[in-house]
């Protein structure tokens, strides 16, 4: 059984401007000791979909199940979720200035932590604690640095002080939200395998949201790729990279600056993300796809195999054969979408390349 | 300190086109654009008390020396506090040096008075990163990008709007919006209004200070082409400032390094890129997380000790030395020249006393202990 199994989870806010649908139907699993990289741009939904499991959003009506170890996040009492929050899933935030208290010492509130969940635990020992897992997340000098502030502390240490808080219960999953976007490039080095070797050691199952393919390259075991609320693929982290078959994660690996493609032009994907109150109809992705068919405007595609062993899924109407970044893929989807598009789908299509951003990629 | 603005420029030591990709350093200085000497500043410390007197110094910028050519794109990396945005804005003339001067074309113009500089800021614009900071929320876009034509009275009335009109087009935004707000634009959209506005003077240098950071990938290389095709069709130069290596490497001729207020590496970018010199280069290229699994798998990556220390009392010697695996006595006792080493041409130069020789591996030297 896996250590965590979300199935068809469903939020929306209801806002003065209509209803913002941020999570459409998403099912996913992650199992003990391992890394699910979820990717997204703003606004994909992969922020209030983690924070929905913790039960941090109120005022969202939330359908659907979260199971995790056997019990159901989103139906337990209030109660009873207060004690799997910080002990049994643990959360680490993208800014860890506004994630710590400025008021209070940095081991003052490891040890508040500790002994909110853990009544037995004195206020000496709590303390003693924070030390040993100051030092165990490389803070030098943990006896000193546990009396100071948060703004005594850098960024990066700031960091490793929200990492050692979120270890401090031995969680058996930990979420971390963007942990690494605010750092510098040797900083986020840094605590990217500082979070890579405790998860070895203690074999947490770890979360990571983000928005830079190359966190997800670099720790993840599987892939979810997000859009509009959705999963729009999932798979291991060599099927997304290499054999991608959502337009949408082809458009994301294609845009990024490669170092083996030189000084050739970027491939952007034309237009921006829908509006999550008026959200497109069929695929959310088909008014900035240029691969884009009748079909796909009509209706949304189900997340289905597109890979041997099944645990490879796309939405997308485009055929398995069209997984891939090299030419024989590029020939199987132009095959399809030359015989699928007339009416609408062509007015998309034209007006995909006459965008500004359009690189003369779509198929005419 | 007290150089006209009509000065002649200072003659070239042989070389000193920092830089500039191998092959045009012939190309003599009518090429260089822009070319900063010895430049330094220094932010005073202030006491709280009545005099406020001066107790210490803020290191940002510390005798620096680049050039900028004529339709190329250098691009400046570092960490956070490397002083690279304080280097632009005083390439800029936006903050007054401490010492050292800026050449622009042949002009000297450090500490220009205001009305002295007014002709130079129709030359040089900038790009911000913050693309919701950096638009005011209440001015409607066509008065947003029509504001340089304004205060340097060169249209006006419909002459305005038509020449605005024409910009928006030219980034890609839709002329009829010109009387929307900036909160009417998604981020990639405002980003193209920032541009708008520099470009609308025709300036020979665009700043970008980090003009993509702050975007989605997807939009990232909207704004990024857009760019290459004005510097394509207007000869512009670019000072391109980002902390993302691959988009870095992505726009540059040449890329400089920067560390603690100083430059570490300058040079063109292949042999940055691909043989980096200085320890600091190696480990920043190291560092960056790469879109790809396998060459993730595969990276000897080199985990500095530690943080940037602090610019107001920097380290002895090279300041990179309390981090650098190579770190020796002499690297605390004596700053590196910033000049070519193990025979590299003149134009790719390194502050280093023990630059990494071909095929050295940095992260067999790399201590691997946690700070």
């Amino acid at each position: 059984m896996s250590l965590l199994e979300v199935t068809d989870l469903r939020v929306s806010f209801p806002t003065a401007d209509g209803v913002v649908q941020a999570v459409r139907g998403v099912s996913f699993t992650v199992e003990a000791g391992q890394t699910l990289g979820i990717v997204g741009e703003s606004g994909s939904g992969k922020t209030v979909l983690t924070q929905t499991l913790l039960r941090l959003t109120p005022g969202g009506d939330i359908s659907g199940e979260a199971r995790f170890d056997g019990i159901d996040l989103l139906a337990i009492p209030d109660e009873d979720m207060r004690r799997v929050r910080g002990a049994q899933i643990a959360v680490i935030f993208q800014d860890p200035l506004t994630s710590l208290h400025p008021l209070f010492r940095v081991g003052w509130q490891i040890s508040e932590m500790i002994r909110a969940h853990d009544k037995s635990v004195s206020k000496r020992q709590g303390r003693a604690l924070a030390i040993d897992l100051l030092g165990r997340v490389g803070i030098p000098q943990p006896q000193q640095r546990v009396d100071d502030y948060p703004h005594q502390f850098s960024g990066g240490m700031r960091q490793r002080a929200m990492i050692a808080m979120a270890l401090a219960l031995s969680p058996k999953m930990i979420i971390a939200d963007e942990p690494t976007t605010a750092l510098d490039a040797t900083v986020q080095a840094q605590i990217l395998e500082l979070l890579l070797e405790l998860q070895r050691e203690s074999g947490t199952a770890l979360i990571m949201i983000t928005h830079d393919l190359g966190v997800v390259a670099d720790i993840a075991d599987e892939v979810m790729v997000m859009y509009a609320g959705r999963a729009a693929e999932k798979g291991s982290k060599h099927e997304i990279f290499y054999e991608p078959h959502h337009p949408y994660t082809k458009g994301l690996l294609e845009s990024i600056p490669n170092s083996s493609a030189g000084a050739d032009r970027l491939k952007p994907i034309s237009g921006q993300p829908p509006s999550l109150i008026n959200l497109p109809t069929g695929c959310k992705f088909h008014p900035r796809c240029i691969y884009v068919m009748d079909r796909c405007v009509r209706e949304e595609p189900p997340l289905v195999a597109v890979g041997g062993d099944g645990w490879h899924r796309s939405a997308c109407w485009l055929p398995p054969a069209a997984a891939g970044l090299g030419s024989q893929a590029e020939e199987a989807r132009r095959k399809v979408v030359n015989k699928a598009r007339d009416g609408e789908a062509a007015q998309v299509a034209a007006s995909i390349s006459g965008s500004p951003d359009a690189e003369g990629q779509v198929i005419a | 300190m007290s150089v006209g603005a009509g000065d002649p420029p200072p003659q070239h030591d042989a070389g000193v086109a920092v830089g500039v990709p191998p092959g045009s350093s012939d190309a003599g200085t009518d090429d260089i654009l822009v070319r900063v000497d010895n430049l330094v500043k220094y932010f005073p410390i202030r006491s709280a008390e009545l005099f406020r007197r001066t107790v210490g110094q803020v290191h940002a910028v510390d005798d620096v020396s680049l050039t900028i050519r004529r339709g190329q794109t250098l691009g400046l990396v570092g960490e956070t506090g490397s002083g690279k945005s304080t280097l632009a804005r005083c390439i800029a003339g936006l903050i007054p040096v401490t010492s050292g001067r800026v050449w622009f074309e042949d002009r000297q113009i450090t500490n220009l008075s205001r009305r002295k500089m007014q002709p130079f800021r129709r030359e040089i614009q900038m790009i911000f990163q913050d693309p919701y900071g950096s638009l005011n929320p209440r001015r409607r876009v066509g008065s947003i990008i029509g504001e340089p034509f304004a205060i340097h009275g060169l249209a006006s009335g419909a002459d305005r709007k038509r020449r605005v009109q024409e910009l928006m087009e030219r980034v890609g935004l839709n002329p009829e919006h010109y009387n929307r707000f900036p909160a009417e634009f998604s981020g990639g959209q405002r980003q193209r209004i920032g541009v708008a506005r520099a470009l609308a003077l025709r300036p020979k240098l665009i700043i970008c200070d980090e003009p993509v950071s702050a975007l989605d990938v997807s939009i990232q290389a909207q704004v990024l082409n857009l760019l290459a095709d004005l510097q394509d069709d207007y000869g512009l130069s670019y000072l391109f400032i980002a902390h993302d290596l691959d988009v870095v490497r992505h726009v540059s001729n040449s890329v400089a390094v920067m560390y603690l207020g100083r430059l570490a590496e300058v040079g063109p970018k292949a042999p940055i890129y691909e043989a980096p010199r200085h320890p600091y280069t190696a480990a920043l290229l190291s560092a960056a997380p790469a879109a790809d699994p396998e060459s993730a798998a595969q990276r000897q990556r080199i985990i500095l000790v530690g943080d940037i220390p602090s610019p107001i009392n920097p380290p002895s010697g090279c300041r990179f030395h309390p981090r650098c695996p190579k770190a020796r006595d002499l690297c605390a006792e004596a700053e590196p020249a910033l000049e070519p080493r193990l025979g590299d041409p003149d134009t790719h130069l390194t502050a280093c006393h023990f630059p990494i020789e071909a095929g050295e591996s940095l992260a067999a030297a790399g201590r691997r202990e946690t700070p």
